[in-house]
């Protein structure tokens, strides 16, 4: 008997000579495939994001004599920090009022109108976002600052020796630059819903009486709420982290949470008091990124969405077209002069001749020759073009560390049943009248996995929820001393910057990941593509455009980051960021040149980098 | 004259015309089909007569006062939208609800007024129910419910039964006009479908390319249609050129198929409709054509054969009952011509073709 069933199952005859390595074999058949993925991604966030956090926690809680809570209560006691999180709170509520009272408008314009050049429009108003806060910095300098432009222009007019307006170190300062940076949400947040929204909702309305004030007030208002409210969050959550902009434009009168630690950190080496307020701030980030999370699900509840050549009209009267090219204006102005102006600047050159007013000098390269030329000869002072140098290089290891983390883990969500509901658009084609409940059969195990892949999937979106300036700090109390000593480890930055980099990699290619189903594959093998062909023509095309996609996030993610590489980048390797940052808090004309040069590379760099994006992404709406 | 008149209405969007001098009344309590094709700028003018767009020329008048410079809201208008346009963020007594809030109603009546709007409906303990899960047939109920609350004085209905399927459809359409017979609602329906058109309305319109072509009851428009455009609308495809002389002192019409009696004052080139149920098999008739069958469908009540006759199709429809032919198979025809025939002035080019 037992020769036809050794035949029949050598696997079994295996199983009784080598049990212990056939054990080792099945528990791995038995684990998923997705378990595996998930192993290297898990690692990097438990060392390089848990870790570091829990080293703050406990750092945090060294001081505690009396309770765990005591640090805390201390913290909140005092009446400087006590002001910091009050200036915090309420610069964060005023700006985000300010950013709705400019983008609603726009976002209206936007979602109801066609217009010539509106892709334009759209395009110029979304580059603020995506600019490195130094890069925006420099260009309110450039623009408003005591050697920008207006104040120039002002002095050489009316022959004054001091700059007029008292832009930079002020609180206008600090607003501007926050409308100026998160306008472009409520832009597309709300635009691109609105612009969705039946505008048959609305007639539907006047109809029934209601009058254009009452047709907002009911319909429309209620319906954009949720888009409103997440908007709101999310331009908060962004001014109540803000770092860069309040450093540079604020000056040392402001400090928000994130700037007081990088002050405690840096400047007066109170780690304990840093780490405090770095789990005041995560408290508050983490809270406000879960209401997020929770108010950009209710967008996708089922709503009549239409496309968008349905709902959008032409401009057909003057009083229209005069209120539209206005706002258009408008917006321009405040999104587009000041990285113009600090292009322009850039490449501009000033003298003052004795005490008189600055003359125009005309157009130089000075400043962008200047880069390459060490003047101080100090040891830790780096010519500014070695500083790009550097930052090209921690670039291309970020997005080397990024892809290789986030691709496993993009995978083995893609791999899961998609956790979501139907979104909107899904539910509307769903057939009137069928019963909901089936069309999720959905087994118990089923939902558990679902759940589970929901849990893994909010667990790698964590370092978005999370200050990087807090992310830095973590670095620098927990990877300075063994287990993990990195200090001198070139790697430092990179990994910081992949922990930043990593939920945008994961959040761009598991769409696309998911898009490839075994139907495509199937589809082209019957129709006579073998399986290099399969590869060539089907897989490639669609994942190597996300791969494009993802390497783009990670490399400008990386160039343009501050908050971290502020507390972490050693003074003898700076980045292009930590670089201008130097340039532009030293006096001279020549300093502020360099640092509007290098901010201008920067610019275009960031710029040419989001356009790549904006081209080679799959429609992916919602993913963010 | 009380109601609604549409009078002399123009409709340009840039180069692009889509109304071009629409003129037509609705009486108090009379129900109006607009029937026509998509793009025939039907959905243009119920925009115009709800006010949410303005006509490039001409008026709409209500009890012969101009509603000119009168906004929506003040119309007291009824449009019950295609797709329904339900707020998704109210439940089905608040859609019903919404017209009498905006007017200001008293609570209690407004309380009411939605539960008889409801019951009406056919929808009665459906209030609280969210929209959004409402089934097609509902949700236009829902919108039947909301557009008649505020009790307006007249109500236009866009393809309201447009996104419905069949079997629903059918049974909705003798609901509704039986609801809009019982209120005496004034009502514009508007439609591209012949059937919903003539069992909801008692006057029809028939619209092409942003011109009325005809406008009469059901039984007028099916039986005599003034044109060939409404002929071929209505599905009726068998029209041929022919051309008007006299023989043996009668009028005839020389086409394709044949030389025909005809009772016409025309003259010259005219198109000829032979009306497709209004022929037998197997010739009993004052007129006879022979012809070869080519293609027969059961259709269920009745069957359709294509039969050429001199190389042109016709297709005619026969009883169920009737036993067809066999393809290949040769049959004549016979028919009266007064019944079956009809004449358009204008001459037809493309007869061949349907």
């Amino acid at each position: 008997m037992s020769e036809p069933t050794r035949q029949l199952h050598p696997q079994g005859t295996q199983e009784r000579n080598r049990p212990s390595s056939s054990r080792l074999r099945s528990w791995f058949q038995k684990l998923p495939v997705s378990a595996l993925l998930w192993l290297a991604p898990l690692i990097f966030l438990g060392l390089f994001y848990f870790y570091p956090l829990g080293s703050i926690l406990g750092i945090s809680l060294t001081r505690s004599q009396a309770g765990l809570l005591d640090p805390f209560i201390q913290a909140l006691k005092s009446a400087s920090i006590r002001s910091v999180l009050w200036f915090t709170i309420w610069q964060a509520i005023l700006s985000t009022l300010l950013t709705l009272l400019v983008g609603l408008p726009g976002a209206f314009l936007l979602a109801r109108y066609e217009f010539r050049g509106k892709s334009l429009i759209r395009a110029l108003t979304g580059i603020p976002f995506v600019m490195p806060t130094l890069v925006v910095a420099a260009a309110f300098n450039a623009l408003l600052g005591p050697r920008g432009w207006a104040n120039l222009g002002l002095m050489s007019l009316f022959n004054l020796e001091s700059p007029p307006i008292q832009f930079t170190n002020s609180l206008v300062a600090i607003l501007v630059a926050h409308v100026f940076y998160n306008t472009t949400i409520v832009l597309r947040m709300v635009g691109d819903f609105w612009s969705h929204i039946d505008p048959r909702m609305a007639q539907a309305a006047q109809m029934l009486g209601a009058n254009r004030w009452q047709t907002a007030r009911y319909v429309t208002l209620p319906i954009l709420a949720p888009a409103i409210a997440a908007a709101s969050l999310l331009v908060f959550i962004f001014d109540f982290t803000s770092f860069g902009v309040i450093l540079i434009l604020g000056g040392p009168r402001f400090a928000t949470l994130e700037v007081e630690i990088y002050y405690q950190t840096i400047s007066l080496f109170n780690l304990p008091l840093a780490a405090v307020l770095s789990i005041i701030q995560l408290a508050c980030t983490l809270g406000l990124t879960v209401a997020y999370t929770r108010l950009s699900a209710r967008l996708s509840r089922p709503i009549s969405l239409r496309p968008q050549r349905y709902t959008q009209r032409l401009l057909d009267t003057w009083p229209r077209k005069v209120v539209a090219a206005a706002m258009i204006t408008f917006l321009l102005v405040l999104m587009v002069t000041p990285l113009l102006g600090l292009a322009v600047r850039s490449f501009t050159r000033f003298e003052t001749a004795g005490a008189g007013s600055p003359a125009l000098q005309g157009v130089t390269l000075d400043y962008y020759r200047e880069l390459n030329i060490n003047r101080r000869e100090s040891l830790f002072y780096v010519t500014p073009s070695t500083a790009v140098a550097i930052s090209l290089g921690y670039a291309f290891t970020t997005v080397f560390l990024a892809l290789l983390l986030g691709l496993p883990a993009a995978w083995a969500l893609a791999r899961a049943p998609s956790p979501e509901a139907p979104r909107a658009g899904e539910a509307a084609l769903v057939p009137a009248g069928s019963n909901p409940d089936s069309a999720h059969p959905a087994g118990g195990g089923r939902r558990t996995s679902a759940k589970i892949m929901q849990g893994l999937d909010a667990l790698l979106m964590l370092p978005l929820g999370t200050s990087a300036v807090t992310l830095g700090l973590g670095f620098i109390v927990a990877l300075d001393r063994p287990p993990l000593d990195l200090r001198a480890s070139p790697f430092l930055v990179p990994l910081a910057h992949t922990l930043v980099a990593f939920p945008f990699v994961v959040r761009s290619l598991t769409p696309a990941l998911r898009s490839i189903r075994p139907r495509l594959r199937q589809a082209a093998a019957v129709m006579g593509a073998s399986p290099g062909q399969v590869l060539r023509h089907v897989d490639l095309p669609l994942v190597g455009r996300a791969l494009l996609v993802a390497a783009t996030f990670a490399f400008t993610i990386s160039l343009g980051e501050f908050g971290a590489t502020a507390l972490i980048a050693r003074p003898e390797y700076p980045t292009v960021p930590v670089a201008i940052y130097r340039l532009i808090s030293q006096p001279g004309a020549l300093n502020y040149g360099q640092a509007l040069a290098l901010s201008t590379i920067l610019m275009v760099v960031t710029a040419a980098g989001m356009l790549a994006i904006e081209r080679f992404r799959i429609a992916d709406v919602g993913e963010f | 004259m009380a109601g609604l008149k549409i009078d002399q209405v123009h409709k340009y969007y840039g180069e692009t015309r889509a109304l071009a001098g629409v003129t037509f009344h609705v009486a108090q309590g009379e129900i109006v089909a607009v029937l026509g094709p998509s793009g025939c700028g039907k959905s243009t003018l119920l925009e115009i007569i709800a006010g949410l767009e303005k006509p490039t020329r001409g008026d709409v008048l209500w009890d012969q006062v101009s509603l000119s410079g009168v906004p929506p809201f003040k119309r007291n208008f009824g449009l019950m939208f295609q797709d329904f346009a339900l707020f998704p963020h109210r439940n089905a007594y608040e859609n019903v609800a919404f017209g009498l809030l905006m007017a200001h109603r008293s609570q209690k009546y407004i309380l009411e007024r939605v539960i008889e709007m409801l019951e009406l409906v056919g929808l009665p303990g459906f209030g609280q129910r969210d929209v959004n899960t409402l089934s097609g047939g509902e949700q236009q109920r829902v919108a039947l419910a909301r557009a008649l609350a505020p009790d307006p004085r007249l109500l236009m209905l866009d393809e309201p039964l447009g996104s419905l399927d069949r079997n629903l459809r059918e049974r909705l359409v003798m609901d509704l006009s039986k609801i809009l017979h019982r209120m005496q609602q004034t009502a514009i329906y508007v439609t591209h479908d012949q059937e919903e058109a003539f069992a909801v309305a008692d006057r029809v319109v028939v619209m092409n390319a942003g011109r009325v072509e005809q406008i009469g009851t059901p039984q007028q428009i099916y039986l005599h249609p003034a044109s060939t455009f409404v002929a071929r609308f209505l599905g009726l495809s068998n029209l041929l050129r022919g051309e008007i002389r006299q023989r043996d002192g009668r009028r005839v019409v020389k086409t394709g198929v044949g030389i025909l009696p005809v009772d016409s004052q025309a003259e010259g080139d005219v198109t000829v409709l032979i009306r497709p149920d209004a022929v037998q098999l197997n010739g009993k008739g004052a007129c006879q054509l022979e012809g070869i069958v080519s293609e027969t469908s059961f259709r269920g009540n009745t069957c359709r054969a294509v039969i050429t006759v001199n190389d042109i199709d016709l297709r005619f429809d026969f009883p169920s009952q009737v036993h067809l032919p066999q393809v290949g198979e040769a049959v004549r025809l016979g028919f009266d011509p007064q019944e079956a025939l009809q004449v358009f002035p204008s001459p037809e080019s493309r007869s061949e073709e349907t």
